[in-house]
């Protein structure tokens, strides 16, 4: 969570830094696929390999008190807010030393020590939960905003559009994020919304809109960095519609076979961590200087991977607590 | 003391509460500058300002969401759902999100949220403003539930609720709110989880709460006439549930009578029933009975009503047979 500038792009070594970020996510992602590959893991999960600039760039547009919620493809966002590798690994392996005790699991992912208000895995659910986080950042003067990520799915569902509305009446600091990656669970976007273009949602609000690249991270930060000035402004919330393409299936269960012939293939050349590095490239960092952000990033995800797995399992009793105060 | 109704008593422990600290807010529809659909915000909005009472838009579930968000930012929120039935349109809002919360994450958020209903019927208004809605969420751990059936109970009890650190889903009884009773210059909270021995008797343990209590008490006058000594508590709170209070009494009557505002199927009175049955089926010197509405909606015209609901004779019938068993 660094600079909050909006009109110069950030730093190289900050641009490194996302770089780094996104492969974590990438990487920490190929792994909870081969995790469930070897049944380490319970339940589903819903990965986003593809969409990691959207939230790299977009948290890291964010300063400290600011907060985040997310859906249950959002694994990329928690890590994206600095949450660490290997509590995350341990949450999803059901480990007591997981974010949540193992109480949480792959979609519900939270760390409120660094501003994860949370993963929610209702679609639509958490957009209200966002306006009412912004609502206490104005109540109390803080200036923080929030953002919220969710996916195109969720622009046909009651509480986007409740949430979005009181965010607007009450000009709220919220920054709601749409990654649109084409498909709601297995359908095609077009085939269940009317409007092609997800951010003219906003209009029926009377809310800020941005369309944005969300393969591009630094498009990404920049939209987020104007939509977050605005909040703390006071000039209410933002609608960003965030193009991309999610990689793989809805879930572990999805092979995903209803995608048209060349479509994913279309997308991996624009994939998120091939154009940050081909840009940083072309800004003068050597390749040498890359392969080495690769490899600690890997490396990390390697290491976390490899302590969470050694970790206890949560004691049974440890299930009564925490239902009250 | 004063003399002042239920109604009074709820608008006066919002403006206390308001008054007491000042993380507490009320929003919810029509709250502010018209008082409330049923009054009980007369005059709070212009006491306390625009920053502290809001008015929504007719939107629940964003109502409930905003509820919960601000209450993980620290906040106490205390929201109106106009009328109960509509807990239906954020169902996913109170017992997914809201209830659900701190557990997921492991204690990581407090949800101190109160939500006020107006809850019940007797006075008319058909199918789907008149349900009583308490009994849908029994089945959801990490709510607690509050009943109140008269003035000092619905002051001490809202009071209890806002300071309380979980959710806390408040029933105001539409049928109650002219019912008078005394408060004194610096009432008391009533502490949740904490049954009210309203009547003692020896001969039968009746157990009712909100408009059954009071037309239980009416049978238990008349019964008093026939030498039948009743013994009426009213549990006030249903989750927590004074179980205890209510054991004791049954362990010296020997005979338990139930009364409630709903059919029988997956109710408190069934609930209550069943535990005590487990615990005490030996102390009972009759089978229990509950004495509840048809299983059919709520109809709308006065006579319909009036048989659909227990009345105090009924309810006076009911407590002889239990008697002649």
């Amino acid at each position: 969570m660094t600079t909050t500038d909006t009109s110069a792009p950030p730093a190289l070594d900050t641009q490194l830094d996302f770089l780094r970020a996104m492969i974590e996510i990438r990487s920490f992602e190929d792994e909870c696929h081969r995790m469930f590959a070897q049944g380490l893991v319970r339940g589903s999960t819903h990965l986003c390999q593809g969409q990691e600039a959207v939230v790299v760039g977009a948290c890291r547009a964010l300063r400290e008190g600011d907060t985040m919620s997310c859906t249950y493809r959002g694994h990329g966002a928690v890590l994206a807010m600095g949450s660490a590798l290997d509590r995350s690994f341990g949450e999803i392996l059901g480990k007591a030393k997981g974010l949540c005790g193992g109480k949480g699991g792959s979609m519900h992912l939270t760390d409120m020590e660094r501003g994860v208000l949370g993963s929610f895995a209702i679609v639509g659910a958490h957009l209200p939960i966002a306006t009412g986080a912004a609502f206490a950042a104005r109540y109390r003067g803080t200036g923080a905003v929030t953002l919220c990520f969710f996916g195109d799915g969720a622009t046909n569902i009651g509480a986007f559009h409740e949430a979005l509305n009181l965010a607007s009446i009450w000009r709220l600091p919220a920054i709601f994020v749409c990654e649109n990656n084409l498909y709601g669970e297995y359908s095609p976007i077009a085939t269940t919304t009317p409007v092609e273009r997800l951010a003219d949602r906003a209009d029926a609000y009377a809310m800020a809109k941005a369309r944005v690249d969300g393969n591009d991270v630094l498009a990404m930060h920049a939209a987020v960095a104007e939509a977050a000035a605005r909040g703390r402004a006071g000039e209410g919330p933002t609608l960003i519609e965030a193009l991309t393409y999610r990689q793989k299936g809805h879930s572990r269960s999805d092979p995903a076979s209803y995608r048209p012939e060349g479509e994913l293939e279309a997308w991996l050349e624009r994939d998120p961590i091939l154009l940050c590095e081909r840009a940083l490239r072309e800004a003068g960092i050597a390749q040498e200087r890359l392969d080495g952000v690769r490899a600690a990033a890997e490396r990390s995800v390697d290491e976390a991977l490899e302590r969470a797995k050694g970790w206890p399992d949560p004691d049974p009793a440890t299930r009564l607590e925490h239902v009250y105060a | 003391m004063t003399e002042i109704t239920y109604k009074q008593a709820i608008t006066r422990a919002i403006g206390d509460a308001l008054e007491a600290d000042g993380d507490v807010f009320l929003f919810g529809e029509d709250v502010g500058a018209a008082g409330g659909a049923f009054k009980t915000t007369d005059g709070l909005f212009e006491r306390f300002g625009p920053e502290r009472v809001l008015d929504t838009p007719i939107s629940e579930q964003a109502i409930v969401g905003c509820a919960i968000g601000a209450a993980v930012q620290g906040l106490r929120p205390l929201a109106e759902i106009m009328f109960a039935d509509f807990a239906g349109v954020c169902f996913d809002q109170i017992a997914t999100e809201l209830a659900k919360y701190r557990y997921m994450t492991n204690g990581q958020v407090a949800l101190p949220v109160t939500i006020r209903m107006a809850n019940g019927a007797g006075a008319g208004f058909g199918a789907q403003h008149s349900q009583a809605v308490e009994n849908w969420f029994l089945n959801v751990p990490g709510l607690k539930i509050v009943v109140p059936g008269t003035p000092a109970d619905a002051y001490g009890l809202l009071r209890a609720a806002v300071e309380d650190p979980d959710p806390v889903l408040y029933f105001e009884h539409k049928g109650l709110f002219n019912v008078k009773g005394e408060l004194g210059e610096a009432p008391a909270r009533v502490e949740l989880g904490r049954a009210e021995v309203v009547r003692a008797g020896e001969h039968v343990t009746v157990v009712a709460t909100q408009l059954m209590r009071h037309r239980a008490l009416e049978a238990a006058e008349a019964l008093s006439g026939e030498g039948v000594a009743v013994e009426v508590i009213d549990p006030r709170t249903l989750v927590p549930l004074d179980l205890e209070t209510i054991g004791a009494s049954i362990d010296r009557t020997n005979l338990l009578v139930v009364v409630q505002e709903a059919p029988p199927g997956g109710s408190w009175g069934a609930s209550l029933i069943s535990a005590l049955m487990q615990e005490r089926f030996e102390m009972l010197d009759a089978p229990p009975l509950l004495i509840a509405t048809d299983e059919t909606p709520v109809p709308y015209a006065g006579p319909l009503e009036a048989a659909h609901l227990p009345s105090a004779e009924r309810i006076a019938d009911g407590i002889r047979r239990t008697l002649a068993y």
